[in-house]
């Protein structure tokens, strides 16, 4: 076992302390340490984005940070977007009325990437949405289920901002 | 409860813990003392195995064992993995080791597995073994493999083909020599490989108190796995328990039993400490099967109208280094050729070769996109060539609804007669037709070409056999709490079955979707299973959750009617009770007789009454049920780069009666961009030693977001009469025609130019290349230059 | 698909970081860490040590000095993307930045990275290529400046020593109101460009004053395109002048690899040079954007 490095980051709102070995890949961290494992790993060289997190707020892969970078840092996984309760955010509810998942492998992904999005492009046209999901590959469901997912949720949110 | 939940577009209950992050797949299960693997594999498409030295890896921290072939129990030391799939024009079975020990065919085949504290000192580890390779010559290109004095895949065989075969019917050359129009077509079709999300994934725990081997595994078909597991363990079956978990996707290849299912549990059981390997995407390239390259030589005969009279021709079908599932791929290839047409005689002669690379085995089409695009890209050419519309000559040839069933003369895969059993081409067709607004098509050519724009339509038609047998059984039984307990071998990777399961059973017993409890892709929760493969589960283990429900109903009713003293048919289950028929006396709820079913003190059991409320089914087609389908794409060509945009995609899709919509319309889009990734994208390469050369998702190219538009997509529903749902499997469809179609459009797109392409994919880089052959071609010109 | 084992380093300063690099060690500087960390979980580079260089704040930023721009090699590509100093300035960059991976990459890649990563076919090299950007390379033994020219030696290969570590890219200003284009055929959105072309153009009285012609993805880095831009300097651009300039590019040395052979690149080339510079030339003419 190589030397390990002390690091306390914040994840869904919580901090955790551990020690981690510098070549933990954030991705493994979150998974085997915290044993959050809804980040999944699909191909570990940064194109299939099913280990999309959020890194202090914006899209990032997972398994293309180290643990010991998030040091002082803050996580949302997609353990973080439904309520305490259990209620699910819009964007999954939406996911589940237009089935945008199949296998749901890619889903946690597709889920952070659309977060940021809605909360960073409220007024994202479909060419838009297709373009930010075009950083997250899924091979079940021809990507229209979730697109549509999306589209539902920008227009549900900017009803309500209106 | 009077609603009706079969048929209708019901959200899916597999969907909140997948959101949360609460799915389990096999690599999110942690187990204490669990151990990690990483296997050793060949560097070289083909070598002798010498020395393989592991003392360097052995010496490193967190390494707990390294195991060669030797060190593998001797029931599967020098025993290939059983395959279950003979066919009489195979010659040679030849499935891998657990571990090579002699000889190594492909890049990636393993020789040797490491196990250490965590993955990442599994890696370093693996890196230190010192294998002795003797490199030997390599089969790869399957067309000189076949030929006379090249290097054989396989040092102990005496040639490449693993398997030659004719199938055909009619005398086709009497056929052919009375045509007034033959045209032949060189076809070279590449198919690349499934790449499911989630890579493959075992993990294995040996409990010894039990004696009892509990194997996860991310597989299609966990009964097959536990099968052959406990032949090569020389175990009794029931000893062992597989569980598919969630399972991140599979198109196929995850129905293979594969090295690694062996090794794990194997060496599981030797350490005596839980044992996981997790695929990563490396090894998928190398190592999960994949289709690849068939090269079809085939020739049309039609009469002075445009009627068909023949095809012939042969195909060569490179079957990679084993023959894990036998040559069920390449031969429902030549059987599919005849699609949705009256094609009164036909002959393909197969040849099916060895070469050292990863085995194919079907994915998601299994086969038929490859005969579906011979057959239309046949079809296309003859209506150029007599001038007769593409629609137009199909809709001549078609198969009339009052020929069903319609003997085709051949045999299918399950040795059984390819006999359609129902369907309305005619009906698809116009559907197709009406959709992608075919009539007006010529005019929006006309003027995207006025503004410089290239557009073009293209179609393809199949017909394919789903829901092969023998069976896919289902338990149905009421629990003490009223609510339903259902169990199948029908494992899930995505497609929804849990959800299926319930609609079928909360109708037919009158309960709640939510109190019906699903549990499947467990071997122990049902004892026969078969997998999930070849769009067989809603054909197979929907009518078997059906007939079990009815069964466990009529208990329930016999039992209730002795209870309550009246008449069975003065009773009915609504709302989870059965209540006695327009009176007022109180009923008894599912809950109450689970209980009494069970015997109770002063309650006897009536003569020749089983226990409980239960049945388990295992109902077994015929034979299988023939869906349909005719998709219409809309593409757009940019001709200074090749670029293939698509426009419109329309999908008329007859899979018989839907049980749930929502999960029908995701599996044919889900399927359609996969065969948008076969016309366009994936291509996996390998050099002439057969080392494979696209191995990243940067250089093997699936289909994104951006390259996949929403299909507009229609349903027939011509009831299967195979089966007491009526229903066809939906699975593949979308996938099948779909590189034929988009072929096809784009070289109608580039008509102007009379650009001819006999491939796929189709790269932008090769449109180009046929570009430069027209003197037409200006491309300076389309810049405005 | 795990990254072997190395000493990880967090210098809070350059001076500290181009220390660690002195010392011997075969030490990469982890930036943005997307295109590293892939090689790395490939085991296609086990680096001793990792100097990773987002702790320094020295190395982020962007700033107009003068009749240039200075960008800290670790600023991200997300920065960029969103800088009004970019989109005001160098227009050129603004319209590659969407071409660059996807948002999730981009929203930790850095420009720095990106450059000492040497893709052949990465825009932002392309784009300092076309500006002829200046590089400070920093190191133990002191600051020099590396012409972008000069830079970018061969595929994935940079004139930077072993010691030295990229700290800075400084951009020219062109004149308000230049022309700009960027353009590039991928297969798919966000895939590394089979060719890209990014062209500069200064209209002077109806001639063109001045033209950069740079393409990227054709060979070993990103390269100009001397002849051409010779060729139409201080002349009006006639169709004919466009044609003509476009198949000196499409004369450029292109190679071959798994995505493309060079005839393709070099049908690319010409092809993305023509409709680059017409719409470059446009816009200098303060034409709208068809």
């Amino acid at each position: 076992m190589s030397e390990t490095r002390q690091i306390t980051v914040t994840v869904n709102g919580t901090a955790h302390t551990a020690e981690v070995e510098p070549r933990t890949t954030l991705a493994d961290f979150l998974r085997h340490q915290l044993e959050l494992t809804g980040t999944h790993l699909g191909c570990e060289h940064g194109v299939c984005g099913a280990c999309t997190i959020l890194f202090d707020g914006y899209s990032t892969r997972a398994c293309l940070m180290l643990a010991v970078q998030t040091d002082g840092h803050a996580i949302t996984t997609v353990e973080g977007l439904a309520g305490k309760d259990g209620t699910l955010a819009p964007i999954q509810a939406a996911f589940q009325k237009h089935h945008g998942l199949q296998c749901g492998f890619c889903t946690p992904g597709m889920l952070m990437t659309l977060t940021e999005l809605l909360r960073d492009q409220p007024n994202a046209t479909e060419e838009e949405v297709r373009d930010v999901l075009s950083g997250n590959l899924c091979r079940c469901t021809g990507y229209s289920g979730i697109v549509d997912a999306a589209m539902e949720v920008l227009a549900q949110q900017r009803g309500k901002g209106a | 409860m009077g609603f009706r939940t079969i048929g209708a577009r019901v959200e899916r209950s597999e969907d909140p813990r997948l959101l949360t992050g609460h799915g389990e797949y096999v690599d999110d299960i942690h187990l204490p003392g669990m151990l990690y693997a990483c296997f050793v594999r060949s560097s070289f498409g083909h070598a002798k195995v010498g020395r393989i030295d592991a003392s360097a890896a052995l010496e490193m921290p967190g390494v707990h064992a390294v195991f060669t072939a030797a060190d593998l129990p001797a029931s599967m030391r020098k025993t290939r993995i059983p395959m279950y799939l003979p066919n009489p024009a195979l010659k040679v079975m030849l499935n891998p080791y657990p571990l090579a020990f002699d000889e190594v065919c492909f890049v990636g085949e393993a020789v040797a597995v490491v196990i250490a504290d965590n993955r990442y000192i599994a890696e370093d580890a693996a890196q230190m073994v010192d294998v002795d390779y003797e490199p030997l010559s390599a089969a790869s290109d399957c067309r000189e493999a076949v030929k006379g004095g090249a290097a054989t895949a396989h040092a102990a065989l005496p040639d490449n083909k693993a398997a030659v075969y004719k199938v055909g019917y009619g005398d086709v050359n009497a056929a052919f020599a009375s045509a007034a129009h033959v045209y032949r077509e060189d076809f070279w079709q590449h198919r690349g490989c499934a790449h499911p999300m989630e890579c493959r994934g075992v993990l294995a725990d040996y409990d010894k108190r039990a004696n009892l081997l509990t194997v996860w595994s991310a597989t299609q078909a966990p009964h097959i796995c536990k099968r052959t597991l406990a032949d090569l363990l020389g175990r009794n079956p029931e000893e062992i328990r597989v569980i598919a978990p969630d399972v991140g996707g599979g198109f196929g290849p995850k129905l293979i039993f594969y090295q690694e299912e062996a090794v794990i549990p194997a060496v599981a059981e030797l350490l005596g400490r839980p044992v996981k390997w997790v695929e990563d995407r490396r090894e998928h390239f190398l190592t999960t099967t994949q289709e690849r390259d068939q090269y079809w030589s085939v020739e049309i005969a039609l009469d002075e109208g445009g009627k068909l009279k023949g095809v012939r021709g042969s195909m060569l079908h490179d079957n990679g280094a084993y023959t894990p599932w036998g040559i069920v791929m390449p031969y429902i290839s030549s059987t599919t050729v005849p699609g949705p047409y009256v094609l009164p005689t036909y002959e393909l002669n197969v040849t099916i070769a060895y070469t050292n690379k990863v085995p194919t085995t079907p994915v998601r089409g299994a086969g038929r996109p490859q005969a579906v695009f011979a057959m239309e890209r046949l079809m296309d050419r003859a209506a150029r060539e007599m001038n007769i519309d593409p629609a137009e000559l199909r809709r001549r040839n078609l198969i009339q609804p009052e020929q069903m069933p319609y003997k085709v003369g051949l045999t299918f895969r399950d040795g059984k007669p390819v006999i359609y059993d129902s369907g309305d081409y005619p009906a698809t067709l116009e559907m197709a037709l009406q959709l992608s607004d075919y009539a007006n098509f010529p005019q929006r050519q006309k003027a995207a070409l006025e503004k410089g724009r290239h557009i073009g339509i293209g179609m393809g038609a199949y017909v394919e056999g789903t829901g092969l047998g023998p069976f896919e059984g289902v338990t149905v039984r009421v629990m003490e709490n009223g609510k339903i307990y259902v169990s199948s071998g029908a494992a899930s990777q995505g497609q929804g079955h849990k959800t299926m399961f319930q609609q079928i059973v909360a109708e037919e017993l009158s309960v709640k979707m939510e109190d019906v409890v699903v549990t499947i892709g467990d071997t122990t929760a049902i004892a026969l299973g078969t997998g999930t493969f070849a769009s067989r589960i809603t054909p197979n283990a929907a009518p078997s959750a059906m007939l079990a429900s009815r069964d466990v109903k009529a208990q329930a009713l016999r039992l209730a009617a002795r209870i309550l003293e009246v008449n069975e048919d003065e009773l009915q289950l609504v709302d989870s009770r059965v209540e006695v028929k327009g009176g007022n006396r109180p009923g008894l709820s599912l809950a109450d007789l689970a209980k009494r079913s069970l015997g109770m003190p002063g309650f006897s059991f009536a003569p020749g009454q089983t226990p409980g409320l239960q049945n388990t089914t295992y109902f077994t087609p015929p034979q299988a049920a023939y869906c349909n389908g005719m998709h219409i794409v809309e593409v757009e060509v940019d001709i200074l780069t090749g670029g293939v945009t698509i426009l419109n995609y329309a999908v008329a899709h007859d899979s018989g009666n839907l049980i749930n919509p929502l999960i029908v319309d995701g599996q044919i889009q889900g399927g359609v961009a996969h065969g948008i990734g076969n016309a366009l994208l994936e291509w996996m390469a390998y050099d002439e030693n057969a080392q494979p050369q696209t191995t990243n998702f940067a250089d093997y190219l699936l289909p994104m977001t951006t390259d996949v538009p929403k299909i507009v997509s229609g349903h027939i529903e011509t009831p299967s009469p195979l089966n007491p749902l009526g229903v066809k499997g939906a699975g593949e469809g979308g996938t099948i025609p779909a590189a034929a179609a988009i072929i096809a459009a784009v070289e109608n797109a580039l008509q102007p130019y009379g650009v001819h392409i006999a491939e796929t994919p189709i790269t932008p880089e090769r449109i180009i290349e046929m570009l430069h052959q027209s003197p037409a071609y200006d491309p300076m010109k389309s810049v405005g230059l | 698909m795990k990254p072997a084992a190395f000493a990880y380093h967090t210098p809070s300063n350059i001076a500290e970081a181009v220390k660690i690099l002195a010392s011997g060690v075969d030490a990469r500087v982890l930036s943005g860490g997307q295109s590293l960390m892939p090689m790395m979980n490939f085991r296609f580079v086990l680096p001793d040590a990792l100097i990773d260089v987002n702790g320094i704040a020295e190395m982020s930023g962007i700033a107009v000095k003068g009749d240039r721009i200075e960008i800290g090699a670790a600023t991200r590509q997300r920065e960029l993307e969103f800088s009004d100093v970019i989109r005001t300035h160098i227009p050129l960059m603004r319209e590659a930045i969407p071409n660059i991976g996807h948002r999730q990459t981009r929203n930790r890649g850095t420009i720095g990275g990106s450059h000492v990563h040497a893709d052949p076919a990465a825009e932002l090299p392309l784009c300092s290529v076309t500006l002829d950007a200046e590089l400070t390379a920093q190191s133990v033994r002191g600051t020099r400046i590396i012409a972008m020219k000069d830079f970018a030696l061969g595929y994935m290969m940079t004139a930077l020593q072993p010691d030295e570590m990229l700290t800075k890219i400084s951009l020219p200003i062109w004149p308000k109101g230049h022309g700009y284009g960027f353009t590039e055929f991928t297969r798919r959105r966000g895939d590394f460009a089979i060719v890209a072309s990014s062209i500069l153009v200064h209209m002077n009285g109806g001639k063109i004053g001045r033209v950069a012609i740079a393409l990227g993805g054709m060979g070993q880095g990103p390269t100009r395109v001397r002849q051409a831009e010779a060729l139409l300097t201080g002349k009006a651009p006639t169709n004919e002048l466009i044609r003509e300039a476009a198949t000196i590019a499409g004369k450029t040395e292109a190679t071959v690899d798994i995505h493309a052979t060079n005839e393709y690149r070099q049908h690319l080339a010409k092809l993305l040079t023509a409709k680059t510079l017409l719409k470059a030339i446009a816009r200098a003419e303060g034409k709208p954007d068809v």
